[in-house]
């Protein structure tokens, strides 16, 4: 699904992708951890299209299309969702005008029609009862005065509404209470299926007890320098880093 | 403040795309170029006015050639030449339509085109529409099921004729003739417009509405429009506005003046999409309108405008708050583009005891744009406990264009409250990077922020209009991005 090669990337003249490869298959969960400041965020923020880094090198493609020459919302018609480790506050736009708005537009991309109203009304019903949330909600503006767990929710809730092909979900656990961090994983496995993919970057080996990744990659100073399987993430948890610095010396 | 709803959601997917920049062919009759007494005469008599008409609107032209054209505003532009405007265009005497076969099929294709068929309003809206096309009505609906409740509700070239009483008594007491330069020149020279009388504690059972529109080239427009609610009647009253493209300045000076007697409440809803000039700033419509309220006892009036249109606008929307206990607000949003100049605001004059007024203001400029807010609240000595909020936010796209914020208060009761706040933001690149990762691109996702930036207003204004409201926003921006 996802092909990321040799990945070099700048912002500022400064360079934090280092020649990172990747690769994730459909059905496939990922977690990507490291220590901050390492190039996690920055590697999704360029694989969903920002267009603040500088690419000097290497190629991403999804299922086979090389993205690099495709706008945000082109890689977001092709189902690629990110949910944000910072969520942005847009005042005065419902949380279901949002979505509403979103889903809409990318069916327009795919020469659809509106979604129907009811069905939207349905999908949106069904959504937030499997994230719990409280409908009311749904009217206030967009992360304006979320708390940073309702933040999180809210990202999912649009990941659950927009089915993507390939999630990737920065930082999502960190900010939920334990009640939440249960609720969200577990709707994050019901969307889960054999054709999509997620990718998880986290610093806890918390939310990987309930999304059980395939793969644990190590993010550090722009490379991805080891992985393993879920094993791994706890060795992280118990050790640190230092042993992976370590290891690179050698 | 954002409630829209999944009840919303609804109502809003069954909109259709609002269309713009047309012109319609229609014959009409137009006056030679100038202005003088004769024309001024000819006028009233080319309407079978009475002679108190005639004479009053020469009383406003003798004091308009004295008056000389306000500079204060914060715009910029080529005087409009005053003896090369022709005064008077009406569709070419029309006969009285009975129905809507009758009904130039041109006509109503243009009505389509802005989204109000006749026949679709009639069933469905509920909205009883009074067309004034190139200064003159054509039609008028609903007239008879109004006219069960006693309301009247006619173009006022009609009412002249008809309730010849009525609008002597109230015609000029809330903007006199010589109020300023282009309230002088509309009572001297204005065409048609609208009259509305809602009688006793009467509640006007539907919204009323007018579509304006400029229709011959190098026309100016001057409408006036008179609405009265007498004691504790209520109506909601509806103007919009589209304009066809044209390379031409063309000048608007409306004049509108609300009467709410003791315990009445007037509604009264603008949406402004006159034709603003090209990129490049040519041509468009120049807006120079006087509106005012004069509110009684416990009464309330509240004015809410959606701007999007015009080269340049000047208006201010005020409230006199006569009455103890009367309310005032004042909901705008101004959108420029492109090198459109607005100057807009309101004024507060609060007179009476325990007098409220709210001021909501939110201007969005882009490309070359200005936009101003200029609001002036007054509390008079006598005016006990009166208090007043005022917001003013602004919203800029891109370097190139201003906002700017001129709050005048002028306080001579020391029990007064008053509140301001302002605010200006920018549209964030990580906003739009949002919007733009759940695959909205970035030109729907600037609609979509100015339309929450809008929200508070956009949601006083009746349902429907406020759908079209939404849709004029995003035309209105159209191209800004970048
Ligand atoms: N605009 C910028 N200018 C300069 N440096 C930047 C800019 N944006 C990010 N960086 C740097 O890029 C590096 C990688 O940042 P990134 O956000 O990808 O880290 P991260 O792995 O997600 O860290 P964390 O775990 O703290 O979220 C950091 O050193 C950061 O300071
Ligand atoms: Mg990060």
């Amino acid at each position: 699904m996802l092909k990321i090669e040799n990945l070099q990337a700048s912002i500022d003249n400064k360079l934090i992708l280092k020649g990172l490869n990747l690769e994730v298959k459909a059905g496939e969960v990922h977690a990507i951890m490291g220590p901050n400041g390492a190039g996690k965020s920055t590697l999704a923020n360029i694989i969903a299209g920002k267009d603040d880094y500088e690419i000097s090198s290497g190629t991403i493609e999804l299922n086979g299309e090389d993205l690099s020459e495709l706008a945000p919302e082109e890689r977001a018609h092709n189902g690629v969702f990110l949910s944000f480790q910072y969520p942005v506050e847009i005042p005065g736009v419902s949380v279901t005008n949002f979505i509403k708005t979103a889903i809409n537009q990318t069916r327009k991309a795919k020469g659809l029609e509106d979604m129907p109203a009811k069905e939207m009304l349905k999908m949106i019903r069904e959504k937030s009862e499997l994230l719990e949330i409280d409908r009311k909600f749904l009217s206030r503006s967009l992360n304006e005065g979320f708390s940073g767990g309702e933040k999180k929710r809210n990202e999912i809730f649009q990941m659950a509404m927009l089915e993507p092909k390939l999630a990737i979900l920065d930082e999502t656990d960190s900010g939920l209470d334990i009640d939440a961090l249960r609720i969200v994983a577990n709707g994050v496995n019901k969307l889960k299926s054999k054709d999509n993919a997620v990718i998880v970057i986290t610093h806890y080996q918390r939310l990987l007890e309930y999304i059980v990744p395939d793969f644990v990659h190590v993010l550090y100073d722009g490379k991805i320098v080891k992985t393993g399987d879920a094993s791994l993430a706890l060795e992280l948890e118990a050790k640190g880093y230092d042993w992976i610095k370590e290891e690179l010396v050698q | 403040m954002s409630k829209y709803t999944e009840d919303d959601l609804e109502q809003e997917l069954k909109t259709k795309e609002y269309k713009y920049g047309f012109y319609t062919e229609i014959e009409s009759e137009t006056f030679a170029k100038g202005l003088s007494e004769e024309v001024v005469i000819a006028i009233s008599k080319k309407k079978n006015e009475p002679d108190w008409m005639t004479d009053w609107r020469l009383e406003a032209y003798r004091v308009w050639k004295t008056m000389k054209e306000p500079e204060w505003a914060n715009v910029h532009y080529e005087k409009p030449k005053f003896q090369e405007i022709a005064y008077y265009s009406a569709p070419k005497a029309k006969p009285k339509l009975n129905s809507l076969d009758e009904v130039d099929p041109e006509l109503l294709d243009t009505f389509k085109r802005l989204g109000i068929s006749l026949d679709e309003q009639k069933k469905l809206a509920n909205v009883a529409v009074d067309i004034v096309i190139d200064s003159v009505s054509v039609a008028t609906t609903f007239k008879k099921s109004l006219g069960e409740k006693g309301i009247i509700f006619m173009p006022i070239s009609e009412a002249i004729q008809e309730h010849p009483e009525l609008v002597r008594k109230y015609l000029g007491t809330v903007i006199p003739t010589t109020d300023n330069f282009y309230a002088a020149l509309n009572s001297a020279v204005f065409s048609d417009g609208s009259f509305c009388y809602i009688p006793k504690g009467v509640r006007c059972p539907m919204e009323l509405s007018t579509y304006f529109r400029i229709n011959e080239g190098g026309t100016g427009q001057f409408e006036r429009t008179l609405v009265v609610a007498d004691k504790g009647s209520y109506v909601s009253y509806l103007e919009g506005c589209t304009a066809p493209s044209r390379d031409e300045n063309q000048l608007h000076a409306a004049v509108v003046e609300l009467i709410a007697m003791d315990d009445a409440e007037i509604k009264y809803s603008t949406v402004q999409n006159w034709y603003p000039g090209n990129k490049e700033g040519k041509g468009g419509v120049y807006n120079f309108v006087t509106k005012r309220a004069l509110c009684e006892t416990n009464a309330k009036v509240s004015w809410t405008q959606v701007e999007t249109g015009s080269a340049i606008t000047w208006k201010y929307p005020s409230c006199i708050l006569k009455g103890n206990n009367s309310v005032g607000e004042f909901y705008s949003i101004a959108v420029t583009n492109n090198h459109q100049q607005a100057d807009t605001g309101t004024k507060m004059i609060h007179l009476g005891k325990n007098t409220r007024s709210t001021i909501i203001s939110k201007g969005i400029s882009a490309g070359k744009s200005q936009n101003s807010y200029r609001g002036l609240v007054q509390i008079s000595p006598r005016a006990e406990n009166a208090r007043n909020f005022s917001q003013c936010d602004s919203l800029l796209m891109g370097n190139d264009c201003g906002a700017h914020t001129f709050p005048y208060i002028e306080v001579k009761n020391k029990t007064a409250q008053i509140e301001h706040e302002a605010t200006t933001s920018k549209i964030g690149e990580e906003q739009l990077f949002y919007c733009n990762q759940r695959g909205i691109d970035t030109e729907k996702a600037i609609a979509l922020i100015v339309n929450g930036f809008s929200k508070e207003v956009l949601n006083n204004l009746p349902m429907e209009f406020a759908v079209e409201a939404q849709k004029l926003l995003e035309i209105s921006l159209e191209g800004s991005v970048g």
